[in-house]
């Protein structure tokens, strides 16, 4: 077993995914498992070293009363706190319910509500404890997850960069889906960090990566009404994996208003 | 009067997912069995309510970070039989390549990384990796050629961006696809070897007569094409599953159960395509099977990693196949009109069936949804098997018997996040 650092994995509401891109560094995982001590990552293993962690990697948002002392408990034994993708960095798209009636879901989706016990809204981790680093993404991107390990590792800052997906686009010579094919698209106000994906399969980005530092969505009203898209579809647009995000929480406000004023 | 025991498991590993497992066992008979499943729920048939019926593939997606393709496909076919929409045979094909790479990665993830250790009494794949370098070696290039693959065609690994009702964006160029042709052909060679390896493992005795559900199709191992079909006589389209299946709500999980309203439980994944649909696969997938041994009826779960094993050849092997015969399609998606309606989908996830209905009004918003996911159906099969297991686990020693109980959970690659849309494991003796 490594004599590195070690490491705890925890899992809050989300769908696994982003702790899984860990797992889906086949080239480099049995490498990681030798420099940091793996000492608490449950859907990899069945040893369980107790805390403390040097390193904790945080997935999903604050759902329930237990997972929120289970929260409180993992700050107190960790000594950086990363959370990683858009449940823990924003809530997710399980925050959805955070603008409606959560009793009412409950009905529509079990025969007992009075089984299910859960909070009225779905919270990122930093509304709660100091989070350390922030890694985006609804996947976040696994070379970037090994880079925050990396930088970690070795004392320096992550290599992660806080422009737009539009600047990615340019970088990668992807003709601009929004110019000219009118079709809606969050580029230019989401957080870097997928590669310009979506674009560069002929379709608009979505905003899987959350706002992006100083977004300016009040900018891209305008080009995103002209796309001829409907209000209701442009709150749409900016009500999924970050739907609480503070900036598409104003991109959804502006499509409402645009919506009034026509 | 024996003592009674308490094996408890309060975090099970090696799962996707929260989950946690009483067993309660006295004289050798299980008195209480529960699989709890305590990850939170996430109310998506609450909030699919007034989607746009073109935002299903993004959204269903993120119920599951291991199967996104499951759901993407089962929800976009069940949008497509709403609409009436017809999707062309060369676009049928890149879906069923792209769930290829679903079920290679996670076939491999499964049985390499996740069950295997079980048999060699190893915590992990760390621990397997310094007893049998070469295999697992070769397990994490087969997974890593499936994610290649779901790449390529799906523009990431993780929650695909490419998939669309009524097909894909843009299809994948020819020279991308053939880029992977000989890892394809490497990985292949590699799970054919493997398969030999995994059968030397001591398989723990336990015959089961579950009723066995699975989508089947006349030609084609299944995965999004077919019927519905049961061990037990039901042969029906996607939309009779109303008809034969229910889901009920038990106090101990956040998961629903599904059972066959006539009958109760029931088992899906590779078991029950493997013991009804053994017909339909292919010469690599039944030479390999005939090598181990390996023949129908195969009713004991543990064996499940080597079915996973022959799945995993399957899905290699037809992704040689259409990657070598893959030209890019005319058009890379189809559209109609819109209008109200309700559409059934249906696929098999790598870890059994998935289920979507939707119901659209005029303007194409959800009005209604629901899915019904793998480990929702296998959850009471899941307890059934841990009761069929107790004289087992009532000899053994207590951390032993813990183990086994886990493993046994762990024979259904159980996906807990797609069940609470939902696992916990804590084992007592009744005393």
């Amino acid at each position: 077993m490594s004599n590195g650092p070690s490491l705890g994995v925890f899992k809050f509401a989300s769908c696994d995914g982003c702790q899984l891109s860990l797992l889906d560094c086949e080239d480099e995982i049995l490498a990681v498992a030798k420099a940091v001590r793996i000492a608490n990552f449950p859907e990899a293993s069945r040893a369980v070293v107790e805390g403390p962690y040097d390193v904790a990697l945080v997935e999903g948002s604050v759902t329930t009363a237990h997972d929120l002392q289970r929260l409180l408990r993992v700050r107190q034994e960790s000594r950086v706190l990363v959370t990683i993708g858009a449940c823990a960095t924003a809530g997710g798209i399980q925050a959805l319910r955070n603008a409606a009636d959560v009793a009412e879901y409950t009905r529509v989706v079990y025969a007992h509500p009075e089984y299910i016990n859960t909070l009225e809204r779905s919270t990122p981790i930093a509304e709660h404890v100091k989070v350390d680093y922030e890694l985006r993404g609804c996947p976040v991107n696994k070379r970037q997850l090994l880079d925050v390990l990396l930088a970690l590792l070795h004392g320096r800052k992550p290599d992660i960069h806080p422009h737009p997906v539009c600047v990615e686009c340019k970088m990668a010579g992807t003709t601009c889906v929004l110019v000219a094919n009118g079709t809606p698209c969050l580029g230019p106000v989401t957080h870097a960090g997928c590669g310009a994906l979506c674009p560069s399969y002929a379709r608009g980005c979505f905003g899987c990566y959350g706002p992006a530092e100083d977004a300016r969505v009040g900018a891209l009203a305008g080009p995103l009404a002209a796309s001829g898209a409907k209000p209701d579809e442009l709150v749409r647009l900016y009500s999924t994996f970050n739907v609480a995000a503070p900036a598409f929480q104003e991109g959804q406000r502006l499509a409402r208003e645009g919506g009034a004023s026509k | 009067m024996s003592e009674a025991r308490t094996i408890k498991v309060d975090y099970l590993a090696r799962v996707e997912g929260e989950g946690a497992l009483t067993v309660v066992v006295k004289d050798g008979v299980a008195q209480d069995v529960r699989l709890s499943i305590f990850e939170p729920p996430r109310f998506y048939e609450g909030f699919l309510r007034g989607r746009g019926f073109r935002e299903v593939p993004d959204i269903t997606a993120r119920i599951c970070g291991i199967c996104p393709v499951a759901y993407q496909m089962s929800s976009c076919q069940a949008m497509e039989d709403a609409l009436g929409w017809v999707v062309p045979e060369p676009l049928q094909r890149l879906r069923r390549l792209l769930y290829c790479g679903e079920w290679i990665e996670s076939h491999a993830l499964h049985m390499f990384m996740l069950h295997a250790p079980d048999f060699l009494g190893v915590q992990d794949v760390v621990a397997l990796a310094e007893l049998h370098p070469e295999w697992v070696k070769a397990a994490l290039h087969i997974k890593k050629t499936g994610n290649e693959l779901m790449r390529i065609v799906g523009g990431r690994e993780i929650h695909p961006i490419n998939v669309r009702v009524g097909g894909f964006y843009r299809a994948p160029r020819k020279a991308e696809l053939a880029a992977l042709l000989p890892d394809l052909e490497s990985s292949l060679q590699e799970a054919q070897a493997a398969l030999p390896w995994l059968a030397t493992f001591d398989y723990p005795e336990l015959e089961r007569d579950w009723e066995l559900v699975t989508l089947k199709h006349p030609e084609e191992y299944p995965f999004c094409r077919g019927n519905i079909v049961s061990s037990h006589g039901i042969d029906v389209p996607f939309s009779g599953f109303p008809d034969h299946f229910e889901e009920r709500h038990m106090a101990h999980s956040n998961a629903l159960h599904a059972v066959v309203k006539a009958r109760g439980h029931y088992h899906t994944g590779p078991m029950a395509r493997f013991n009804l649909c053994f017909d339909t696969l292919g010469e690599a997938a039944k030479a390999s099977a005939a090598q181990v041994g390996l023949t129908v009826p195969c009713m004991n779960p543990f064996k499940s990693l080597l079915v996973r094993g022959v799945e995993l050849i399957q899905a290699l092997d037809e992704a040689v196949r259409i990657v070598a015969d893959y030209r890019p399609p005319s058009e890379p998606f189809v559209e109609g009109p819109v209008h109200a309606g309700t559409g059934h989908g249906a696929s098999e996830a790598p870890r059994g069936m998935l289920y979507h209905r939707y119901t659209i009004d005029d303007a194409g918003l959800i009005t209604d949804a629901v899915i019904v996911p793998p480990t929702a159906q296998n959850q009471g099969t899941i307890e059934d098997d841990l009761r069929a297991l107790a004289p087992q686990l009532a000899t053994l020693p207590l951390e032993d018997a813990t183990w086994r109980a886990e493993q046994a959970v762990r024979n259904y690659d159980p996906c807990i996040s797609c069940a609470t849309h939902f696992l916990k494991l804590r084992f007592e003796e009744a005393s």
